[in-house]
């Protein structure tokens, strides 16, 4: 229980998915100037994470069974691409109210290198099923917190008299990087809240 | 695209006009990722410009076999082909920079940067051309790329690719090599790449919504709109 309350801390925090690790700029610049689409790409987002993961997991154990996990970028790519496609068609069917909230924010989250890098960071760190879907969770959720905060600023920029050679994404990096400067400061905390544990 | 540009244009264009990162705005997860260091910058830099050039070239090759229908599934699977082996190089001649770029090796893959020349350019125009349109923006990438890691390894670790600098080594500011300080350097380097374009009487750089996604065009959430954008934007 310790280890997953862990990760998922980790990766809601201290390796904050847009914050810390840089993945997901575009959608995180380009979406965040309100926050109700700020919170449904987050949405999309964490869908698609953690689905991505639960199907990319037994391929890459097939993979690596057959001694091709060379073939991890090219494979996990085409998967997320198919299965983004496959979710929208689903999703229209069978779910219409779930489409209306989403379904526009799919087909931006197929090259997205959140849903990618997550995929990736799971096989590099070794986790196993459980903690894999447990890190996708936690960095679908992080990357929410990270929007919605973010969204919260920039809806506050707006009145701004901002120098004319700052405005618009100059000032807005600016912005994002005192956002970042306060998830600086969970630094450690996570480590300390579970001394001694590893994974 | 099908007025002639003379070859040199196409390979300066992406030099400082269409800067990749301070002027179209794409690829911005690499380039915050990874300029802690000059030697990862050069490292990602040369990576990404071989995956492009080489894309570029197999992507103008089969651009008239390719149906448009399922042109970016196709794009993707080039790009990642080439990605597969720029990795396989990366981890059998040089495994400390393998180690380093960890994840963002991988990454190029969605770097918006190759997709988007591949849409924009690669599709449509000639191999050569197609080439030097790679060779350039690759430049360009990189020394974007470059010109953000010395800043923030200078001030962030007093260094130089790994060599300490005498007096700025003594009192680093760590910050500028934390993720914070990235943000902050590529935001005031874009407002001085804007106050040279206004010199200049060029529009300063923009990322409205998802325009300058390379999936807009294919993207049907503003496909009536930017369609002309981006049909705007390459043909510029």
């Amino acid at each position: 229980m310790k280890a997953f309350l862990f990760i998922l801390l980790t990766a809601i925090l201290t390796q904050n998915f847009i914050l810390c690790k840089f993945l997901g700029i575009c959608p995180f610049l380009g979406v965040s100037k309100k926050l109700n689409t700020a919170v449904g790409m987050s949405a999309a987002v964490i869908f698609v994470m953690v689905l991505a993961t639960a199907v990319t997991y037994p391929i890459n154990t097939l993979l690596e069974k057959n001694d091709l996990a060379y073939l991890q970028t090219i494979v996990f790519i085409l998967v997320i691409a198919a299965l983004v496609q496959l979710v929208e068609i689903v999703l229209k069917k069978y779910i219409p109210s779930l489409y209306s909230a989403l379904g526009i924010y799919l087909p931006l989250i197929t090259t997205n290198c959140a849903v990618l890098g997550v995929v990736l960071l799971n096989v590099d760190n070794g986790y196993n099923f459980v903690q894999s879907l447990t890190n996708s969770f936690g960095a679908g959720v992080g990357f929410l917190l990270a929007m919605v905060m973010f969204a919260g600023v920039r809806e506050r920029m707006e009145s701004c008299d901002i120098p004319k050679f700052m405005q618009g994404l100059p000032i807005t990096l600016v912005a994002a990087s005192l956002t970042a400067v306060s998830f600086l400061g969970f630094t450690g905390l996570v480590e300390g809240i579970f001394p001694g544990v590893t994974i | 695209m099908a007025e002639k540009k003379p070859l040199i244009k196409e390979l300066t264009k992406g030099f400082l006009a269409e800067n990749p990162v301070l002027r179209l705005v794409l690829g911005t997860c690499p380039t915050l990722a990874v300029s802690t260091s000059v030697t990862n910058a050069i490292g990602m830099g040369i990576s990404a410009s071989a995956v492009l050039i080489c894309s570029n070239i197999a992507i103008s090759a089969l651009r008239k076999i390719i149906p448009s229908k399922v042109r970016i599934p196709a794009y993707i699977v080039v790009i990642a082909s080439f990605v597969t082996i720029v990795q396989m190089i990366v981890k059998a001649f040089a495994p400390a920079l393998n180690e380093s770029l960890g994840v963002y090796l991988p990454l190029i893959v969605v770097n918006c940067i190759i997709l988007g020349r591949a849409e924009a350019f690669a599709g449509k125009n000639k191999v050569l051309a197609s080439a030097v349109d790679g060779l350039g923006m690759g430049i360009g990438f990189t020394a974007a790329l470059l010109a953000m890691a010395i800043v923030r390894e200078l001030l962030g670790a007093g260094s130089f690719a790994g060599h300490a600098i005498p007096l700025l080594s003594q009192n680093p500011m760590t910050i500028f090599i934390l993720p914070p300080g990235g943000f902050f350097v590529f935001g005031i380097l874009m407002a001085c790449a804007n106050k040279i374009a206004e010199g200049r009487g060029k529009p300063k750089a923009e990322l409205h919504g998802c325009e300058s996604c390379p999936m807009a065009a294919s993207c049907k959430l503003i496909q009536t709109d930017s369609a002309e954008n981006v049909k705007e934007a390459t043909v510029e």
